[in-house]
């Protein structure tokens, strides 16, 4: 089975993606997440104005069978959350990489991007 | 210690399944996605494979009687082709394992079969074999669980699926039967049982031909997380998890089967049941729904409204037909009037729920 892995991203080993647009990212979990979590039925999230560290487990997606700690990427302040995952979990399966998004930060320092996984290092470690 | 593999693993592994150990077994846990296979049986039809479970056939002059001696209900209220559901206790009362006991029809290769749940076929053909040899009763326990391959169709389109295969008149079974004849040209024994609270089949057939069989079912193939969704809807225990003689020993009035206890007959463990129905249960297996956000999950501990200690849950999650997180917990019988207001504490946060009925959906 092949999972999508968008060129444009960048990758935890715990199966999160980062989307950089200058000093803010999106955060979100993988295609191959969602696939192994299967349907997810519930998303807790920080509130926005929380500042996380990297590294911080900053909240859980749960599918039927099981439950997931996310991790933050990178440091920084929550600038928006979700909302729509409340009443539509299910986002995090239909569209991981858009609609399915977390949360967004904004960067309290940049070099902490490059530490992320690029897309062929992070296909490595799914395949 | 290996794992023990279902004869159709390749077929599953085919079909995109992911697998999970249960009882021993890998076996298939998700084909496409729990929340489709369940919808797939509540509203048209579904098939698993569950030939992890185990098949134990009893035989001879005094299989009833042995039978009767080792299972809570009335074995003798079986005719050849009935069958009903059972507890198998020890002399304390705890339940050992929970089991349907059938009847064989008339020329099957045995008198009675039972199906223990996954991983415990040996400990149950022994138990037998052991109180046979130790009441000098003349029978032959067979266990042949890797012998028959089991397959679930279920779901209220199940009938008509499975009539378009198989020479057994359907129409003649109610529920809780047994009937031998073929599908897809295979010998095989037909229940009318399952675990869904749908309409449908358990369907045993020769370990070899189980594929013939398995193809020939036109729907949905369902894992064992489907199987768990809609069961914990019907509120149906889960044989190691809503109780176990080690983790979490239960007799069956705590857990709320007392139905299938017959205090008139004679078995192991009668005697201690019978003071606990005389003196009444302190806890009990009750259903909860959260009110809150969340989904309470096995091990989450219960608490009055105060935070004090209640009990645990031993099965819980998002019921995808309902879309309301439900459980199942052993709970002191102060608190388990429907609608009493409870906590469930949901990674260090107490989460608002209730007790509630079960089985959690009408059926």
């Amino acid at each position: 089975m092949s999972f999508d892995v968008p060129e444009d991203l960048r990758y935890l080993d715990s199966h999160e993606w980062v989307r950089q647009a200058d000093e803010t990212v999106t955060v979100g979990i993988s295609d191959f997440a969602q696939d192994e979590l299967g349907d997810v039925v519930f998303v807790e999230l920080p509130d926005e104005g929380e500042t996380l560290a990297v590294g911080d487990d900053f909240g859980v997606v749960e599918s039927i069978k099981a439950v997931s700690d996310i991790y933050a990427p990178v440091s920084g302040t929550v600038t928006a959350v979700n909302d729509d995952l409340r009443d539509r979990p299910e986002l995090v399966n239909e569209d991981p990489y858009g609609d399915g998004w977390l949360l967004e930060l904004e960067l309290a320092d940049v070099s902490e991007l490059d530490a992320l996984l690029s897309p062929d290092e992070y296909r490595d470690q799914i395949e | 210690m290996s794992l023990r593999s279902p004869p159709l693993a390749d077929v599953h592994a085919e079909a995109g399944a992911h697998f999970t150990d249960f009882g021993g077994w890998e076996m298939p846990v998700e084909f496409d996605s729990i929340r489709t296979e369940h919808a797939a049986v509540r509203e048209q039809a579904g098939k698993f494979d569950v030939s992890h479970m185990g098949e134990v056939v009893v035989s001879g002059p005094d299989a009833t009687r042995l039978t009767q001696r080792l299972a809570t209900n009335d074995v003798t209220d079986l005719d050849p082709g009935e069958a009903h559901y059972s507890a198998i206790t020890r002399e304390d009362g705890v339940m050992l394992d929970d089991t349907v006991i059938y009847c064989l029809p008339e020329g099957a290769d045995g008198d009675y079969l039972f199906i223990p749940n996954a991983g415990h076929d040996e400990q149950m053909a022994d138990r037998w074999r052991d109180h046979a040899a130790e009441w000098d009763l003349d029978v032959t326990v067979d266990n042949r669980t890797t012998e028959y391959g089991l397959i679930a169709l279920q779901g209220p389109d199940a009938p008509d699926l499975l009539a378009d295969e198989t020479d057994i008149d359907l129409r003649d079974m109610g529920r809780f039967e047994i009937a031998d004849g073929e599908v897809a040209g295979v010998d095989a024994l037909v229940a009318t049982t399952g675990y869904t609270g749908e309409a449908g089949y358990e369907i045993l057939c020769p370990w070899d031909a189980v594929e013939t069989v398995w193809s020939a079912l036109d729907c949905a193939p369902c894992g064992l997380g489907a199987r768990d969704t809609l069961r914990l809807e019907m509120g149906f225990l889960l044989s190691g998890q809503d109780f176990d003689p080690e983790e979490e020993p239960r007799n069956p009035y705590e857990a709320g089967i007392g139905f299938v206890v017959d205090l008139d007959t004679e078995f192991v463990g009668r005697d201690a049941l019978e003071g606990v129905d005389v003196e009444g249960v302190d806890e009990k297996l009750v259903g909860l729904s959260l009110i809150d956000r969340g989904v309470p999950r096995q091990g989450y501990e219960v608490t009055t409204p105060d935070g004090d200690h209640l009990g645990s849950i031993t099965s819980g999650t998002m019921s995808p037909t309902l879309g309301d997180p439900i459980a199942l917990a052993y709970i002191p019988t102060d608190y388990t009037e429907p609608g009493t207001k409870l906590r469930v504490v949901v990674r260090g946060e107490p989460k608002k729920a209730r007790t509630r009925t079960t089985p959690f959906l009408d059926r």
